[in-house]
């Protein structure tokens, strides 16, 4: 199945929340649209509501960050619909102190998803219903797969051959 | 102490693993118990956090596959395979017929080897030893099988962006048919050790329930989907390489307890036999990697007896291969569910971002709705059940 512009993953979506796309692209055959922050769960809902879409599987949340870029974060979603069987990505951007509505109320799944990214690029989901780290020790400094974290760590005790801070 | 005294049970947190035989691996749970009655059980993981996105994004692209063989390190050839379609999907190519059929039969071995672990750790968390014993001596087959194709047993490092590192030998070919052949009269004697065994039977069924609807909702894949009814594979789905040429059908439980997490894996383990069976009798001839010199090594023969192939091979492994500007998602069905690679591409040759959609990491969320309100010994089914592999939970 090709993506073409009138397919309903790009028309659909289009047709109903026209402002709060910025943009769409299909790049080797995967649909994804930059949508605004405060349209997010509005969209959300609709893509897992409505019938012909039914996106009721969460498959991953991504950070991606683009440090120096401004604004510097993006969440990244890839939905997939079991019964519809087609994939759909979604992505928003923010900036460094800025936080971004949680999902956990549509898919459940999304917890710990959304615990990772906090942990690994600092990004801060509200609504989230514990929002700790999940990897990283609870007293961690930094977050780790930001690009302004050193790949060998900051030095310390533990670790005589990181980075001086 | 007189007989009216109460006997008030107190609530304690108990700490199971991370150093525990039933956690297969390092998994650390806290568990609020209430007598032997847990009220809520939360997984506390990362104590195999090796930050494999990190080092990838200061990889080149083809140094980055022996890293994913440590992923899920009980299937490497599955996370080869999501990773080398993930970056194929970013290059636009496609591999040799020759290739694809090569790694079918790859990935499904590996899947039976997997299950055959699950399986028996299993038995032997539930107290059936002989059952660990028994999927052994057939691992140890694959495993075999796997030192024939590649060399390796565990850390596989097999596939390449475009093909296979090596081809399939005769031999190889031989002695993997004796084995899919003889695997389901295997898996039956394990059937008759486990499946009427009442022991086996009270410790599984009706333990650990999820129902579709929440199975879904909590992003759950793989067997654990499919026990809760779900008939939903992506090898059928979103057929990948030539698992659409092949007959083979998707078991699916009813109840989404322990039980049918269980007997799905056991006929999955038939099925991936009789996919290896049709792949290996169809293998078309050809080459196992694509004609693309500027990503594929040259074949180790012509780099010993070739100048240009040397200096083609040097230029290559230290230089790597730029990979177009853009993002790419790409999952296939590994034996514990869905597993995703989703890359950006700057244009380097190295990923910009990296991300792992592990199967286990999402998995290990059913923990506390499954175990809330079971008891203690419970605990050790759900968590076999869920099989987690934590190189690949905690990346």
């Amino acid at each position: 199945m090709t993506i073409d512009p009138d397919s309903i993953l790009i028309k659909n979506i289009k047709e109903k929340f026209g402002q709060s796309i910025l943009d769409t692209v299909v790049f080797r055959n995967e649909a994804t649209h930059l949508v605004k922050k405060d349209s997010l769960i509005e969209i959300c809902n609709f893509l897992k509501d409505d019938p012909a879409l039914q996106f009721n599987f969460l498959s991953d949340i991504a950070g991606a960050d683009y440090f120096p870029k401004k604004p510097r974060f993006e969440v990244v979603y890839h939905l997939y619909s079991i019964p519809k069987k087609h994939r759909l990505r979604l992505k928003v951007t923010i900036g460094e102190d800025e936080t971004v509505p949680s999902v956990t109320s549509i898919w459940k799944g999304a917890d710990w998803a959304e615990r990772e990214t906090y942990d690994m690029f600092g990004i801060a989901f509200e609504g989230h219903p514990n929002l700790k780290r999940i990897y990283m020790p609870e007293e961690w400094e930094g977050f780790p797969l930001r690009k302004d974290y050193p790949l060998k760590g900051y030095k310390d005790r533990y670790n005589p051959l990181g980075e001086e801070k | 102490m007189t007989n009216t005294e109460e006997v008030i049970t107190k609530e304690i947190t108990l700490n199971m693993g991370p150093q525990h035989p039933s956690t297969h691996g390092v998994l650390h749970l806290l568990l609020d118990i209430k007598g032997e009655n847990i009220i809520k059980a939360y997984p506390d993981i990362g104590y195999l956090h090796r930050g494999t996105e990190k080092i990838a994004e200061n990889l080149l692209y083809h140094q980055f596959v022996p890293y994913t063989d440590r992923l899920d390190y009980m299937s490497a050839m599955s996370n080869n395979l999501a990773y080398v379609q993930a970056v194929e999907k970013l290059l636009g190519i496609e591999v040799t017929e020759r290739a694809k059929y090569i790694r079918v039969a790859a990935a499904e071995l590996s899947r039976i080897a997997s299950h055959l672990l699950c399986i028996g750790a299993w038995a032997l968390d539930l107290g059936a030893m002989t059952v660990l014993l028994y999927a052994f001596r057939e691992r140890e087959m694959v495993l075999d099988l796997f030192e024939m194709l590649c060399g390796a047993r565990m850390t596989l490092n097999y596939l390449r962006v475009g093909g296979a590192r090596y081809d399939i030998q005769p031999a190889f070919k031989e002695k993997c048919l004796e084995f899919v052949n003889m695997l389901p009269a295997r898996i039956n004697d394990y059937e008759q050790l486990l499946t009427e065994n009442r022991i086996w039977l009270k410790r599984n069924k009706a333990v650990g329930v999820i129902s579709a609807e929440d199975a879904i909702n909590l992003g759950m894949s793989g067997p654990i989907v499919r026990g809760a009814g779900v008939k939903w594979d992506i090898r059928k789905d979103e057929p990948y390489l030539v698992y659409d040429r092949f007959d083979f059908d998707i078991p699916v439980g009813e109840n989404g307890d322990c039980f049918d997490r269980y007997t799905v894996r056991m006929e999955e383990m038939r099925q991936a036999a009789k996919i290896v069976r049709q792949a290996l009798e169809q293998l078309p001839d050809g080459k196992p990697c694509i004609d693309m010199p500027d990503v594929v090594l040259p074949p180790r023969r012509d780099i010993e007896t070739n100048m240009e192939e040397l200096i083609h091979h040097f230029k290559l492994i230290s230089h790597g291969f730029k990979v177009p500007k853009g993002e790419a998602y790409s999952a296939i069905e590994s034996p514990k569910g869905e597993l995703g690679f989703y890359i950006v591409s700057d244009g380097s040759e190295r990923p910009f971002r990296l991300k792992i959609r592990a199967p286990s990491f999402v998995n290990l969320q059913a923990i506390n709705p499954m175990c809330k309100g079971a008891y203690l010994a419970d605990v050790i089914a759900v968590v076999s059940s869920l099989d987690p592999v934590f190189g690949e939970a905690d990346k």
